[in-house]
């Protein structure tokens, strides 16, 4: 199929643009499994950070196709996953926000120090396995995946358990296999966006999965809401295409993602997109 | 001595506490409870504030661990079990301050309740297996039943949060009801009703009774639970002091004794014994 | 040397402790992971910059200046994002995020205006000798944060012990709905109680700024996660434990970096942390905010 030269050029030009909005709604997916759970993850970036550093590795030392190393870069990030998971989920919902946040701190500085990740210059010369379609690919169908368990006895069961958990319970509801259940979604879907990204961008370095990401991937949900899958990624698209649409505001990007942060908590408990879902699948 | 009703065959019980027992760093909140429910009635759970009754049911829904003791259903130990596979094995409850989700429609509320049966896994429901659909269909119809139960079919869509109070009530039990328990408990259901909304409660509760769920309530008012319960268990100080029919438990001086205090106890033993 | 180790150790760990301790103070009154306490670390560190480069003022009276101003800043942001929340009894993980949020907002603001370069104190505050004592070498600057430490540290234990303020912050600890009742005046308190916090903070900020003769506008940053072990491992909201574990926490991290990897810093107190939230989450003395979940 012959594309006009025009519609070509344009995304060759904005191919960046194009890229990050889907990794960004992936990452917004990967946040939004976790809220929509009734928990506080702050491990997206981190995760992520394991995917595109696995999957890396995978592609430039061991030489293995990009359609074994994408579903192969999950398994770091789940293997982490669960071990801050298990013992965190039966206690306060504090505790697995403050384990992920320092998890992100202490795997940047392991990033930075140990040799097989290249230090602070990172891993380049990643080559160019991941295309547009695959990234909009996966995530329609996480988008579709996340829609449809949202009709369900399980998206009642999630929905419960963030309004009440105690009576979620009383009805059945294994609140640790459903947070861990969300935790393992939340690292499989950010190192699935991590490998993407990597092989998407030909180099990837130790800064890109700290606590300024960690927090960016929190206000994308906080803007857009969770009512339905869709409005994280609607909160994603906004605040990814706003830094460009608004040049000399990318320097207060990370300034302008705080305050969204505060003004949601503050004043917009249900995000920009308050619609809920029906929970039903009729 | 404590004086008792028969406690009738353990065997034979839907639900058994033995010695059940909670502390507190500074109480006893719960102190070695033996009680036997049998099936098919209506036993209520009563005594003066603070004598353990909503602990009790919290240590038989499984919310709270117990610190000794032991808790049977159907004749299984079902003491180390959390509250949700508890569900999964029959038992449900309503909650004293009531607790529907409000931003759920009334239909979805009871669903939820269902969520004690099984359901069809995750990737029947992501590929909508036809046994998904199913079971969806299915979860509906006896969500309705359940709503027409109470009398609430007609609410059906409405948001949980805009019923007025009673309505939520009878929306709660609703959604217990419609996984079909074996036990049903009820944590004072009739609180904060008129005296309307407590008659139909009763009629309710019998109703419910009749299609042959257990029901252990705990509740403060008297007549309510005088009218409606086909036996008693008196607590204080988180004891069991008295345990048998209702009509008994009125007369019985430790029970007296404990909601108005010995001297008015001794008083009326002296006036009904002239 | 063993014993010299053991002494960076504990001089480093005491100002982990302090750290700690406005933290899990705000934690244990206010029922508030504040995660901008960090950045208070950070002011106090650059207020005394300011004050020692521009206003040359000397280090006895930048300390507390600084101190000053980051209990100041302190309360103007529990005043701006916590009030509310605490007026509608928010749960936990809403202060969580909204400070999550104000940290990014600050930091990044401070980066974009003071640029991420690492400053220094100006040379001569304090001098760099050292005294010897049983072959122990302790610089000056050990002893100022040994000593400061030890003067935060037992005024707070007085005040707390000794003052009905401090009575106040206890009956909030434990029972806040009934301090309330009893006429405690929250609002009061809990600006008070931020204020401490963050003179404590901004201590810390400048007597690390002065250990390490560096500061940056991230520095509290890396403080968080210390202070995250510190807090957890000593129990949430638990005084003593926040001491000990400080303690602690410092002279592992420099035994990791004396005899291991000085890059295993991080990793080591991660892991610690991992390894209690495994085997003992409620920490050394700490209530346990455990779910029944």
């Amino acid at each position: 199929m012959a594309i006009p030269d025009w519609l070509d050029d344009l995304l060759w030009t904005y191919q960046n643009l194009i890229h990050s909005l889907g990794i960004n709604g992936l990452l917004a997916l990967s946040m939004y499994v976790v809220l929509a759970v009734g928990q506080l993850s702050l491990g997206q970036a981190a995760f992520m950070g394991l995917g595109a550093y696995s999957s890396a590795l995978m592609t430039l030392r061991l030489h293995w196709p990009f359609w074994a190393v994408l579903p192969a870069s999950c398994v770091v990030p789940a293997a982490f996953a669960l071990a801050i998971g298990v013992p965190t989920l039966r206690l306060s919902g504090v505790y697995l926000a403050i384990a992920t946040i320092g998890l992100g701190e202490v795997l940047r500085a392991i990033y930075l120090n140990v040799d097989l990740f290249g230090g602070a210059l990172g891993l380049s010369g990643i080559p160019d396995s991941a295309e547009t379609w695959m990234i909009y690919a996966l995530l329609g169908a996480a988008l579709l995946a996340l829609w449809l368990i949202g009709r369900s006895r399980i998206g009642r069961a999630m929905e419960a358990m963030r309004e009440d958990e105690v009576a979620a319970q009383v009805m059945g509801v294994n609140i640790r296999a459903y947070r861990m259940g969300a935790l393992l979604a939340s690292a499989v879907l950010a190192g699935i966006a991590g490998a993407l990204s990597a092989h998407v961008s030909s180099f990837i370095g130790p800064g890109e999965y700290g606590f300024e990401p960690a927090v960016t991937i929190l206000s994308f949900a906080l803007l857009g809401g969770i009512g339905t899958p869709l409005a994280p990624v609607l909160g994603s698209t906004i605040l990814t295409l706003l830094p460009e649409l608004l040049r000399g505001f990318s320097d207060l990007r990370l300034v302008f993602n705080g305050v969204i942060i505060v003004i949601a908590v503050l004043f917009l408990p249900n995000g920009l997109l308050s619609w809920r879902m029906p929970r039903r699948a009729a | 001595m404590t004086p008792c009703g028969m406690i009738s065959g353990g065997m034979t019980a839907l639900l058994r506490t033995e010695g059940l027992t909670r502390r507190y760093a500074g109480l006893v909140a719960v102190d070695a409870v033996d009680m036997a429910v049998e099936p098919g009635l209506v036993h209520a759970v009563i005594g003066p504030n603070g004598a353990g009754k909503t602990t009790l049911f919290n240590l038989i829904s499984g919310i709270v661990a117990p610190s000794a003791g032991s808790v049977w259903l159907g004749g299984a130990d079902i003491t180390r079990l959390p509250a949700d596979r508890r569900a999964q094995r029959g038992i449900a409850r309503t909650f004293q301050n009531i607790r529907v989700f409000g931003a759920m429609t009334v239909l979805e509320n009871v669903l939820t309740g269902l969520h004690a049966r099984p359901g069809p896994g995750i990737a029947a429901t992501i590929l909508r297996l036809p046994r998904f659909r199913r079971m969806e269909r299915d979860c509906v119809a006896r969500a309705r039943a359940a709503l027409d139960f109470v009398g609430l079919a007609d609410r059906a869509e409405e948001r949980a949060a805009a019923l007025a109070y009673g309505d939520q009530r009878r929306l709660e039990i609703a959604r217990a009801l419609a996984p079909e328990p074996r036990l049903l408990l009820l944590d004072e259901p009739a609180a904060g009703m008129n005296p309307a909304e407590t008659e139909a409660l009763g009629h309710l509760v019998r109703r419910i009774r009749a299609a042959g769920t257990t029901v252990l309530l705990v509740e403060h008012d008297m007549g309510f639970v005088m009218g409606v319960s086909d036996r008693v268990t008196v607590l204080n100080f988180g004891r069991r002091i008295f345990d048998g029919a209702p009509a008994a438990a009125r007369r019985e001086s430790v029970v007296i004794e404990a909601y108005l205090g010995p001297k008015v106890a001794a008083r009326l033993a002296r006036e009904a014994a002239s | 040397m063993l014993a010299q180790q053991l002494v960076n150790g504990v001089l480093l760990g005491a100002t982990y402790a302090l750290f700690a301790l406005g933290f899990t103070l705000m934690f244990g009154v206010l029922r508030v992971i504040n995660l901008t306490y960090g950045f208070y670390f950070t002011a106090g560190a650059f207020i005394a910059l300011a004050a020692t480069r521009t206003a040359h003022l000397p280090i006895w009276v930048a300390l507390p200046f600084a101190a000053l101003g980051a209990g100041l800043i302190a309360v103007l942001v529990d005043f701006l994002l916590l009030t509310r929340l605490r007026r509608v009894r928010a749960p936990e993980l809403s202060s969580l995020m909204v400070t999550l949020g104000a940290t990014l907002a600050l930091y990044s603001a401070m980066t974009s205006l003071l640029g991420p370069d690492i400053r220094r104190l100006p040379p001569g505050l304090i001098s760099p000798q050292a005294i010897e004592i049983a072959g122990i070498r302790v610089t000056e600057a050990q002893l100022l944060i040994l000593g400061a430490t030890a003067i935060l540290v037992g005024a707070l234990l007085l005040l707390l012990r000794r003052t009905r303020f401090g009575l106040a912050i206890r009956a909030m600890s434990e029972q806040p709905d009934a301090a309330g009742l009893v006429g405690i005046d929250i609002a009061r308190a809990a600006a008070l109680v931020s204020f401490v916090s963050g003179c404590l903070a901004g201590a810390g900020g400048v007597l690390i700024g002065l250990n390490f003769n560096a500061i940056h506008p991230y520095m509290g940053e890396a403080m968080m996660l210390r202070g995250f072990v510190v807090i957890i491992v000593g129990g949430l909201g638990d005084i003593r434990g926040a001491l000990i574990a400080g303690l602690l926490l410092g002279i592992v991290e420099v035994m990791t970096a004396a005899y291991l990897d000085s890059n295993l810093k991080e990793a080591v107190a991660f892991a610690i942390l991992v390894a209690v939230l495994w085997t003992k989450p409620s920490g050394l003395f700490g209530r346990a905010r455990l779910r029944r979940a």
